[in-house]
């Protein structure tokens, strides 16, 4: 069971939006994020929805899979909408008890969850259409102007990336782990939830000392292979900004400017 | 022209026990050897002989206690020709999970001459020679945890060669392997001493030792025995005493000759021996 679960959420694909420059993407999604919390009308999740949408069909990522990213994440949506629904005050519409609900509510929440669902679109868009090692690629490029703060961002993207790497790994392990517990009697199934908790402590002990055999034995491996920090490393796939980026860029700059004039003039 | 040369090496472990006393252990007790550029040794010996330890002291992962081991000339305990060391001598492992870098095979190929500053254009010609050189081009963009074990070793082995070394050292490549996962590493070593990649092999498999050109033999930290693998496997007796066999033909020639039927003293491989039997 455990074995299933894939890297991330990346759809391997060969569209315009896979090919953009991870640094692009992370910027665009990052400033699409913030376009979503200035939007403040209806009329204005209209563009934010068409962009998305023309992204989803450039992209070509089934729905099914956009559809998952957004499912675990329903529950908190509902959530939301409930609490904005009930909690705000003004122009009653229907009430039984403490209960009602006002106009300003309903649109409130209508308003959140739109922004919510946009959002949780928008980000998985990046992570479907990049793969793991370009993200952190990107990140760590995103992030070396700060190095001269003292951030550490080629360590950090290396962190990630040998992160990324170990998740199967480590599940297996953890799948190794519960079957020889098993086997020896272990109940991880019934009781209540303290016992449950309990039942893990024989799991997760020789989890983390295996983890820890594992990072010495990759840092004898990497030390091996020459490895010695970022200075005068180079990447085999070195980024490349090209005339795609340039018009990605452009029309996400048509998107930020439609965003602002919309919330400018018919605010 | 000898590569690799050690000088009355010894390596002390050591470890604070709970008291706080320093303790050191001995795994390598005055070795000295050399090993020819461009062989193919095997390193044979039961566990905690010191084989390992004397792996890593190849190339500069752990530095002697007293003596000295030369790489190409290069004094390992010289710290500031570590890369140069590193370079010319590349390391496989046991473990195929654990030496792997990158999520995806052919980033993890390119991880070392990444480190060491190549120009792009030029890693990504390594990266294809190396992958190829271990036949699996065909999975340069797949995951390295849906690959087989034997999958595993042979990208770690590309890895190694993609730093263009003079000599790999596998420190039992094949010991967590499949008999099928073990016969294609154990091809692409040979494939790349061929090639002439200075190869060490330790192991525990004597029918992989069979197929050196030299053995060494390690027991308790010493280097006891030393030749052609004809030589010492002659010497079933003496291995025996160090926890060792010799390889199933070798034996099954031996009991043979001992029953009274003519085999040359020389059989190591099971084809020869069949061959023989034939005549």
């Amino acid at each position: 069971m455990i074995r299933d679960i894939t890297l991330g959420q990346y759809y391997p694909g060969s569209s315009w939006i896979h090919k953009l420059d991870p640094r692009v993407k992370i910027l665009a999604t990052l400033l699409y994020i913030v376009a979503l919390f200035v939007i403040h009308k209806f009329s204005g999740f209209i563009v934010a929805f068409v962009a998305l949408e023309a992204v989803i069909i450039i992209s070509k990522v089934p729905r099914k899979f956009i559809w998952r990213g957004l499912k675990p994440v329903l529950l908190i949506i509902a959530f939301t909408l409930l609490i904005n629904m009930f909690m705000i005050k003004g122009e009653v519409l229907w009430q039984m008890g403490f209960l009602h609900i006002t106009r300003e509510g309903l649109r409130t929440a209508a308003f959140m969850g739109i922004r919510l669902v946009l959002l949780i679109i928008g980000s998985s868009m990046l992570t479907l259409t990049t793969r793991p090692i370009g993200l952190t690629d990107g990140i760590e490029a995103l992030l070396s102007p700060f190095k001269k703060l003292g951030l550490p961002a080629h360590e950090l993207a290396m962190m990630m990336t040998i992160a990324l790497r170990f998740i199967p790994t480590l599940l297996e392990e953890t799948d190794k782990i519960i079957k020889a517990q098993q086997a020896r009697g272990a109940d991880f199934e019934s009781g209540n939830i303290l016992r449950r908790a309990k039942a893990l402590v024989p799991i997760l002990v020789p989890l983390f000392i295996s983890a820890f055999r594992i990072a010495q034995d990759l840092a004898m491996a990497m030390e091996a292979r020459c490895y010695g920090g970022s200075v005068k490393r180079t990447r085999m796939n070195e980024m490349k900004m090209g005339s795609r980026d340039l018009v990605a860029a452009l029309l996400f700059m048509v998107f930020l400017a439609l965003i602002i004039l919309q919330r400018v003039f018919m605010g | 022209m000898e590569f690799i040369k050690a000088d009355k090496l010894t390596f002390e472990y050591k470890k604070t026990n709970d008291a706080g006393q320093e303790i050191s252990t001995e795994a390598i007790k005055g070795v000295s050897f050399s090993i020819e550029k461009g062989s193919f040794v095997a390193i044979i010996g039961q566990n905690g002989s010191g084989k390992s330890t004397l792996a890593k002291n190849m190339n500069a992962l752990l530095i002697p206690t007293t003596g000295k081991m030369y790489v190409d000339g290069i004094d390992t305990s010289d710290l500031t020709r570590l890369w140069d060391v590193r370079q010319r001598v590349a390391m496989v492992f046991q473990n195929p999970d654990n030496q792997i870098v990158s999520a995806i095979v052919e980033d993890d190929v390119a991880f070392g001459p990444e480190n060491i500053g190549v120009d792009p254009a030029e890693i990504r010609q390594r990266v294809d020679a190396a992958l190829s050189g271990v036949e699996m081009s065909d999975y340069r963009k797949k995951a390295p945890h849906l690959l087989s074990g034997g999958q595993k070793q042979k990208i770690a082995i590309a890895g190694a060669v993609a730093m263009e070394p003079e000599c790999i050292v596998f420190d039992e490549p094949t010991a967590m392997l499949d008999p099928a996962g073990r016969q294609e590493v154990l091809n692409v070593i040979r494939k790349l001493n061929a090639r002439g990649i200075t190869a060490i092999l330790i192991t525990h498999f004597m029918e992989e030792a069979a197929q050196a050109d030299q053995i060494l033999v390690m027991d308790n930290g010493e280097i006891k025995m030393e030749g052609s693998p004809k030589e010492i496997f002659r010497r079933a007796d003496e291995l025996k005493a160090f926890c060792l066999d010799v390889p199933a033909p070798v034996a099954l020639a031996s009991a043979l000759r001992e029953k009274g039927i003519e085999l040359p003293e020389d059989i190591l491989t099971t084809e020869v021996l069949v061959e023989e039997l034939i005549k």
